[in-house]
């Protein structure tokens, strides 16, 4: 088990690296976000269970499962807020960008204020 | 209605959370219960939002395809990103499209947004009404229902079974 737990920890690890990484290759704000959000959520997750295999407490695997929920919930809502308020501020994308349907919005802060 | 179904599944998930953070003996039972009701009586004028939530044998069954869903399509996605940060030429072909949802209820989209972000290459930027903005870090579909086909539907068919 415990050594179950070691790997399980090692492959969390792996993922919040290439996340890192991910940071660091992409060109644009949006795109880092994607590489961000994804490999932290995973990477986390597995990192938590992986404390937790280690350890096999009832008091443990409880705070453990309400953790991973937590993360699941409010990492992929951190990362909507941050993309929205680029976009909102028009922070340019990268060249290699095809298609920019939220663009055609045009009830942005301007709007609103109104 | 609405609002007591809130009230009463937002009481059985404080307990459940109170329980999982504390040992399971009378007293922290007893103060737990104090606790949560205070929470739901304190939180009545919030917009009931739990209220949409379904409890009948077939949400459950859907509640646990989608978790299965949602877990493949989590690891699919991070694989996805490790693939493409680790490739030297780095392909991406990223851009915004609108996607249509069906869901009707606040708390099913949140829902639906938040599994979208966490799936391959795609990430919710704004959600107005039916219309959901997604950053697309690989445009395959360049028109709406073709991207609705291909981000949205494998969860909606589960999650318009639970919140409708």
């Amino acid at each position: 088990m415990m050594i179950l737990g070691a790997i399980v920890t090692l492959a969390g690890a792996v993922f919040l690296f290439l996340g890192a990484l991910g940071l660091v290759r992409m060109p644009d704000v949006y795109n880092r976000m994607q590489a961000g959000t994804k490999a932290t959520t995973l990477g986390a997750m597995l990192f938590i269970i992986g404390v937790a295999l280690y350890n096999q407490e009832f008091s443990i695997w409880g705070k453990a499962i309400l953790l991973v929920l937590f993360i699941l919930l409010t990492n992929p809502l951190s990362s909507h807020a941050l993309a929205r308020a680029a976009h909102r501020i028009k922070i340019p994308m990268t060249e290699k960008t095809v298609k920019d349907d939220l663009a055609q919005e045009t009830y942005y802060l301007q709007d609103e204020e109104k | 209605m609405n609002k007591l179904k809130h009230s009463l599944i937002l009481f059985f998930m404080l307990m459940v959370i109170w329980l999982l953070l504390t040992s399971p003996d009378l007293q922290e039972i007893i103060a737990g219960v104090i606790t949560s009701a205070m929470i739901v009586l304190l939180t009545q004028k919030l917009e009931p939002v739990l209220g949409d939530v379904r409890i009948t044998p077939q949400s459950i069954i859907s509640v646990i395809r989608f978790i299965f869903v949602f877990l493949r399509e989590l690891i699919v996605s991070n694989l996805d990103v490790a693939k493409r940060v680790l490739s030297p030429s780095l392909p991406i072909n990223p851009g915004f499209v609108i996607v249509n949802t069906r869901l009707k209820s606040n708390i099913g989209k949140l829902v639906l947004a938040n599994s979208i972000t966490l799936t391959p290459g795609t990430l919710t930027t704004e959600v107005k009404g039916q219309n959901l903005y997604i950053h697309w870090i690989d445009i395959k579909e360049d028109d709406m229902e073709g991207a609705t086909k291909e981000i949205v539907q494998k969860f909606e068919k589960h999650l318009e079974v639970i919140f409708g």
